[in-house]
């Protein structure tokens, strides 16, 4: 989603919920998402249309996508069913490389004319930009698949589930907060269907079928006496799953720190909607933070987001090597640091994997958008930097043979390119629970789910918020903090990593619209991790006055 | 395909309404073709083009609705389309808060479409990101930038009567200049309808002297300091401050624009009494389309005046609730600037800090407006008069309203084009900003 779109939405208000539109969706009847437009067969003819075309123009390599994007977004606040959204999105992207330099064009003219000349205008951009090419595209290897596919293990297709079902189901979790004190809620149900068909000059021909699917609200209380709100969102993750993420299992939910529920598999919306009505009236009454050094204790479905954000960015090697130094920015792990082999990223707890395998994430694919076939890789082991995130045309400046498999475009008409695969810390190997983490810290905060976020464009100065601020006082909870941001520099905070729990309490969480590219595209992906300790970082208070 | 004429897009919209047996029809036609060009490392990296024509049809029956689209354009399919919104519709469940559409409105006429922009080619955007590179490359600099151009229509026509139809160009430029010893950094935005307007030689130009200027930057303690804000910088802020003027939002008791007590802030004074922002769909320099998405009409109209909010935008739905005009978010959006060139301003500058642009900005309390976010590429220490030397670069913690009450002096606006996106399209004057504070540093570059 482009960054103009996500701030134009989520700022139509504190409870306003974000609905991120893919650029040119179309809006369509939901019984149509059940209809297949083309079969395989009738793919692969279009697909080689493209690559025959492209070859008699003189490209030396091309890739075709051709891609159906489908998107179901139920809205509700309160008793009311506000809108409910079905979009597709249906087109072909041809990238080639001429002269050694690529060319890309798209179009949702799905025909053989129209992927002729859509070819053309590919090749035709290729020459244009070869005249001032200083640096020949060089692809890593890669096998030809020849005809394979993929698709999420889902157990239940929530496009096929009816959408009074989820009107009702949102409307009840509605219902329960409001009969908790809530002011406000706006609730939403948010599935994603990417229909995307690979095929290269280099004979493979792959078909997947992808799922994600993300309940979420907002739950809102005002004070109006003393001109406070605050909003309490939903403790879901997005997931790389089908609608059986709603069904809540008992065996799925956690007893947490302080009295909260937490969930792992399957989430229970009308449950967590009472509980956030209760914790939001907490969050305006809770004590505002004295700034100063404190030990943090972060819960996954908090930490994922600081992983994300420094670690997940810095170790993508097209940040590394300067191609994204015009938007997102470069990265403080240069080259240098990754080939010394000893540089201290972190503590020895910390263990960072890159993984696009993982059942149940975001990321999970079978192949990637160039089609590389997806695999699982280390980042950081024992708190050093051994790895990047590559692709086919970057991965031979760190002297490797094969792309990591993370190459991604989040639609037809987008150009593909680097972007994150899952990235998570490992749990540790020792028995560990956060309440026995807790037990030990005297003065500290235990913070729970994401909330404001920032970092510079190298990815060294961070500054996080959240949602939950447990005081932690002599190794117990001593109620309720609000006004918390803790500000760090990447590399010390991770090397002042001193606990994590270990895998009972691994949990995964994560994002549908990480922001990256120009124009800027957007990629789901999972973080997962277990609860970990920081020692002595340093806590501001954001309370102001205006 | 992807542009039709006024005619052509009238003519298809015709025949769709013509179809429907449904209480009332709305539909919208809409087309786009965009290119662009990425280089990085004085090279080219990616390029592409996109072209894409949609048409959507909402037909109601009653308070239910439906909508459905396609993209063929034949009698039969046009006629399929209406049929399946119509079927849709009679699934739908009530909403409420359902408005119908509009009835015929009078729009302003707005100059938005350039043929020179429209004609863009892929040998154009080549040259430009020539342009722009051969400059770098021989002063030791690596260039990584971006080139949009887009061509557009949008149209809505539904059976109250009211057809609107809009074309726009528009061309963003937007280029990072790194020096190669990896201690400076420079960045400069473009952003018109009319690419004739548009020398990414020059552009780039500004982006390198700043990239020299800022190598070996030193720390300076984090504080409260008075900053000089080139446009691009303070343009963020002030776009972020109008996504968060929903007149519901405020009227819920969930917005910074919400009175303790109860009520909004409407019409009261906000921030410092020199400080006036409006919008102007004909506004010369930053024109935008005469009516918003749904053919609500778009007018000139002050948001903030002598200091005091003057308008919040209403959607139709809570405007019948509160029995007013409806106000649709402003197709652009003008701070009135004063005199002062950026040369005076840092002439009468103590000490202070003179900051190129911000980065990263995400909120942090929607209660008082706080955001946080970085200073980029180009950071500088005024003393008495003078630019002493580059600085690292800071976080902040600051809130545009608390921002806007600290105004020490304007200077003279400028367009802002696309930094992260918040602060286009705008027009923003440069201004300088007592006591901003900065609470850490970071050592990016």
């Amino acid at each position: 989603m482009k960054r103009r779109d996500f701030i134009q939405l989520a700022g139509a208000g504190a409870g306003a919920m974000m609905i991120p539109f893919a650029s040119f969706a179309n809006v369509v009847d939901p019984s149509r998402f059940l209809e297949p437009l083309l079969d395989t067969k009738q793919k692969k003819q279009l697909a080689d249309v493209a690559l025959n075309a492209a070859k008699s123009m003189g490209a030396t390599y091309t890739d075709v996508r051709i891609g159906r994007y489908l998107n179901q977004f139920v809205t509700t606040r309160e008793k009311k069913a506000q809108n409910i959204v079905n979009t597709e999105s249906f087109g072909v992207g041809i990238r080639v490389i001429v002269n050694g330099t690529w060319g890309f064009a798209a179009s949702n003219n799905v025909t053989a004319d129209g992927i002729k000349k859509t070819t053309e205008r590919a090749v035709a951009i290729a020459k244009a930009n070869s005249k001032f090419q200083k640096e020949p595209v060089k692809l890593a290897a890669t096998p030809s698949y020849g005809e394979v596919s993929w698709k999420t293990p889902i157990v239940k297709n929530g496009f096929e589930v009816p959408v009074k079902d989820k009107v009702d189901l949102l409307l009840s979790a509605n219902a329960k907060a409001m009969e908790k004190g809530a002011n406000f809620v706006n609730s939403i149900m948010f599935l994603v269907n990417e229909q995307k068909y690979f095929a290269s000059s280099e004979g493979s021909y792959i078909d997947q079928d992808i799922h994600r699917t993300w309940p979420n609200f907002n739950v809102n209380a005002v004070d109006r006496a003393t001109g406070q709100f605050k909003s309490r969102p939903a403790f879901s993750a997005p997931v790389g799953m089908g609608y059986e993420y709603l069904d809540g299992k008992a065996e799925d939910k956690i007893q947490g720190p302080g009295g909260i529920i937490l969930y792992g598999k399957s989430y229970d919306i009308v449950e967590d909607a009472a509980m956030a009505a209760e914790q939001v009236k907490q969050m305006i009454a809770a004590k505002s933070v004295e700034p100063g050094k404190y030990d943090l204790v972060l819960e996954p479905s908090h930490l994922w987001l600081t992983i994300h954000e420094s670690v997940g960015h810095p170790t993508e090697l097209d940040r590394v090597l300067g191609y994204e130094a015009n938007f997102a920015g470069t990265s403080f792990l240069t080259l240098d640091k990754w080939k010394a082999g000893n540089f201290n990223f972190g503590s020895k707890h910390v263990n960072i994997v890159a993984d696009k395998t993982q059942v149940g994430s975001l990321g999970a694919v079978g192949y990637d958008d160039e089609g590389v076939k997806c695999k699982k890789w280390d980042l950081i082991k024992d708190g050093v930097l051994v790895n990047y995130q590559a692709i086919r045309d970057q991965v031979n400046i760190i002297g490797q043979r094969e792309s990591h498999g993370c190459c991604y475009s989040q639609s037809w008409s987008d150009v593909q390119f680097q972007r994150m695969a899952n990235v998570s810390l490992q749990p540790g190997k020792e028995s560990l629970t956060p309440d026995q983490i807790i037990a030990g810290v005297e003065k500290g905060i235990y913070i729970v789910k994401d909330g404001s976020f920032s970092i510079d464009q190298q990815r060294y100065n961070f500054q996080f918020g959240g949602v939950l601020f447990f005081e932690i006082k002599n190794g117990k909870i001593a109620g309720m903090l609000k006004d918390v941001a803790y500000q760090a520099n990447t590399q010390e905070f991770w090397n002042s990593c001193a606990q994590v729990c270990d895998e009972r309490d691994y949990r995964l969480n994560g994002a549908f619209n990480d922001g990256k590219g120009q124009p800027s595209q957007s990629n789901a992906v999972s973080h997962g991790s277990a609860t970990a300790r920081f020692n002595g970082v340093n806590v501001i208070n954001t309370g102001r006055t205006i | 395909m992807a542009i039709l004429s006024k005619d052509e897009a009238q003519q298809i919209l015709k025949k769709v309404i013509g179809f429907s047996k449904a209480d009332g029809i709305e539909a919208t036609l809409n087309g786009n073709d965009s290119g662009n060009i990425r280089y990085a490392r004085n090279s080219v990296s990616t390029s592409g083009e996109e072209s894409n024509v949609s048409l959507g049809v909402n037909s109601y029956f009653g308070k239910k609705s439906g909508t459905a689209t396609i993209n063929e354009f034949d009698d039969a399919s046009l006629e399929k389309v209406v049929r399946r919104s119509e079927e849709l519709a009679q699934l739908a469940p009530e909403n409420p808060e359902f408005m119908e559409p509009l009835s015929q409105q009078t729009y302003m006429e707005t100059k938005t479409f350039f043929d020179s922009t429209a004609k863009i080619t892929p040998e154009y955007r080549a040259q430009a990101a020539a342009n722009s590179i051969n400059p770098a490359a021989a002063k030791d600099i690596t260039a990584a930038g971006y080139l949009t151009n887009n061509r557009g229509f949008s149209s809505v026509m539904n059976s109250k009567g009211l057809f609107a139809y809009s074309q726009a160009t528009s061309v963003d430029f937007t280029v990072t200049m790194r020096t190669n010893d990896g201690t400076g950094s420079g960045w400069v935005t473009r952003s018109f309808n009319d690419v004739s307007k548009l020398n990414t030689a020059e552009a780039s130009k500004v982006a390198i002297d700043k990239a020299l200027q800022s190598r070996n930057a030193k720390a300076v303690e984090p504080g409260k300091y008075t900053v000089i804000l080139e446009p691009a910088a303070a343009g963020d802020l002030i776009g972020l401050m109008f996504f968060g003027m929903n007149a519901r939002q405020a009227d819920e008791g969930r917005s910074f624009m919400s009175k303790k007590g109860g009520g909004t802030k409407l019409g009261e004074k906000i921030v410092d009494e020199r400080v006036n922002i409006y919008t102007d769909p004909q506004n010369e320099d930053v024109p935008a389309a005469g009516w918003s998405n749904n053919g609500l009409a778009r007018k000139k109209m002050d948001i903030i005046k002598n200091g005091v909010v003057t308008n919040l935008f209403y959607d139709r739905y809570w405007a019948s609730q509160k029995n007013v005009e409806p106000v649709p978010f402003p197709g652009n959006r003008i701070m009135q600037g004063g005199n002062a060139s950026l040369e005076d301003m840092i002439k009468d500058t103590k000490k202070g800090i003179l900051v190129t642009r911000f980065w990263y900005i995400r909120p942090v309390d929607p209660q008082t407006l706080l955001y946080t976010g970085l200073t980029r590429d180009g950071t500088f220490f005024i003393e008495n008069g003078k630019i002493k030397h580059p600085v690292k670069n800071f976080r902040f913690n600051e809130s545009p309203i608390i921002m806007l009450n600290n105004l020490e002096t304007l200077g003279k606006q400028v367009r802002v084009g696309n930094g992260e996106g918040f602060g286009a399209p705008s027009l923003i004057p440069y201004m300088k900003i007592r006591d901003f504070t900065f609470t850490s540093l970071s050592d990016a570059v």
